[in-house]
């Protein structure tokens, strides 16, 4: 039978599921209302902006959850190159989840842009208005968020390769059950 | 499945970005129509790319705080950044090119939101929907041989657009004003003002200049900057916000059509302009002039043309803000010797 340590804490479940359906609807709703001269561009822009800002408070949330809750240690059978790109990835997604929401703050700011989170909430300027910062901040938004998507689909991919091919119980710890031996 | 599952989530992305419907209009495509019809300009703006900015001031009078809780319906007085210019996308198109002129301003509140709106010298708009505007835009690209629009396929346009019927009748006696101060400007688009309790009134509004026209004609290609700098050394410029309401059942969905004359109009406040700069010096240069910039009491309204014209300026903004920081990929001003 497994160890209670073989699964994450459930906060660290909850947030990673959470956490997952928002950065997914965000890279969705970032290339939708990019594209989008409908009347789906404004409402997609307005949700974007928030739904960027309550990743980057869940990220700092699930940093401190998982430094307080190690992680279940990976299987001991796992190949070193698998272990290895499991941890790159890792923490690879965790510095885009920080960067990404924080890049397009900045990106607004620079823009000379007021940051409105709601009709009547706005955030402060993270930096002086400069369209040179805006194009370049503008640009690695986007190609961040490229990598983000990578990340997740090779994420998506490992995933299911651990649940259905090694059956090792990597997905079980995630999903909250655990497999039967 | 261990592939499909992740190709099927990307096949999505791809769906919603609009990489797999070739024919579905985006902001890019209006923006290299815009491009195709008046040639790339590195670091202008690719429609109403020649003007010039200016600065000055807006004060509120409190008489449309009833309808609205912006902060600048307020009385008191907050900063404005602006634009006047002429439409198209040649910089250096001459001044009498269109008989329409524009103005953008950008207001700052104290409490730091933003009122940010483009208006232009007309009172209707030539078309109702964004694929309209896309398709005439493609109508008037200047044939290759002749440099000039085809005027068979403009005329093939407007004769399958009933709607621009209004905007062609005025067309025909307009006129290319000789200055910037002595036109009114019309928001064109509808939008919903929001009360303190909540309540939506949709309006449009204009701008009404004091200065008068006196019937002269500008004269040479770039009469209208100079024309600024004169007026503004002998004092400001005025203009009032005139802000009419709708009654039910006025369109504010289609900036083709004006409402009736009768509408209650207020006069929101005075606009005054003390000073202009040359635009690729000017605090206007980087300033985006997107009509959804809007502070909390001012909503859009069901216009299609607003979100169009709000993604639209937003890739133009991207493309010129790259060619200021000489991005890879971005239009050098090599090409423009060509």
């Amino acid at each position: 039978m497994a160890r209670p340590t073989d699964m994450f804490v459930w906060p660290a479940r909850l947030l990673h599921w959470l956490m997952a359906v928002l950065i997914i609807a965000m890279l969705f709703i970032g290339v939708g209302m990019v594209a989008s001269v409908s009347e789906r561009h404004d409402w997609l822009v307005r949700l974007h902006k928030p739904l960027g800002v309550a990743i980057l408070v869940l990220a700092v949330v699930r940093l401190i959850v998982r430094w307080r809750n190690p992680p279940p240690p990976l299987p001991a059978d796992l190949p070193v190159l698998q272990k290895w790109a499991a941890l790159a990835s890792h923490w690879l997604l965790y510095a885009l989840m920080l960067t990404l929401p924080l890049v397009g703050w900045a990106m607004l700011s620079a823009g000379g842009y007021p940051v409105m989170l709601s009709a009547s909430l706005r955030l402060p300027s993270i930096l002086p208005a400069n369209a040179v910062a805006f194009a370049v901040l503008r640009h690695l938004h986007a190609w961040l968020a490229v990598l983000l998507f990578a990340t997740f689909l090779a994420h998506l991919g490992a995933a299911l390769y651990h649940g259905l091919v090694r059956r090792d119980g990597v997905l079980g710890s995630m999903v909250g059950w655990r497999p039967r031996r | 499945m261990i592939a499909g599952v992740p190709l099927v989530v990307a096949a999505g992305l791809g769906y919603a970005g609009g990489w797999l419907t070739p024919g579905r209009l985006t902001a890019q495509k209006l923006v290299d129509q815009l491009q195709s019809n008046a040639g790339v300009h590195p670091g202008y703006r690719r429609n109403h790319a020649k003007g010039v900015c200016v600065a000055g001031t807006f004060t509120g009078n409190g008489a449309l705080q009833s309808y609205s809780k912006a902060q600048v319906f307020a009385p008191g007085v907050v900063p404005v950044v602006g634009r006047f210019a002429i439409p198209g996308g040649n910089p250096y198109a001459p001044d009498s090119s269109a008989p329409i002129r524009s103005m953008a301003l950008r207001l700052t509140q104290p409490n730091g939101q933003q009122w940010r709106t483009g208006m232009n010298s007309m009172p209707v708009f030539p078309v109702a929907t964004p694929q309209a505007f896309y398709e005439l835009l493609q109508a008037q690209q200047p044939d290759p041989a002749s440099g000039k629009p085809d005027q068979a396929k403009v005329g093939a346009f407007f004769g399958a657009h009933p709607e621009a019927g209004a905007f062609l009748a005025w067309v025909k006696t307009a006129k290319p004003s000789p200055s910037y101060a002595v036109d009114s400007y019309w928001s064109l688009n509808a939008f919903e003002l929001v009360d303190a309790q909540g309540a939506h009134h949709p309006v449009r509004w204009r701008m009404v200049p004091e200065a008068r026209a006196d019937g002269s004609a500008g004269q040479g290609e770039d009469y209208l900057a100079a024309d600024l700098v004169q007026r503004l050394a002998a004092g400001p410029l005025r203009w009032h916000l005139l802000v009419t309401l709708a009654d039910p059942g006025d369109p504010t969905s289609d900036a083709t059509k004006a409402w009736p004359a009768s509408r209650r109009e207020i006069d929101a406040g005075t606009l005054e302009l003390t000073s202009t700069q040359p635009q690729d010096s000017g605090p206007c240069r980087d300033v985006n002039y997107d009509p959804l910039v809007l502070p909390d009491g001012i909503q859009a309204s069901d216009d299609p043309l607003l979100p169009a014209r709000s993604a639209a300026y937003a890739a133009s903004y991207l493309r010129r803000t790259s060619e200021e920081a000489h991005l890879p990929g971005s239009a050098t001003a090599k090409k423009e010797a060509r």
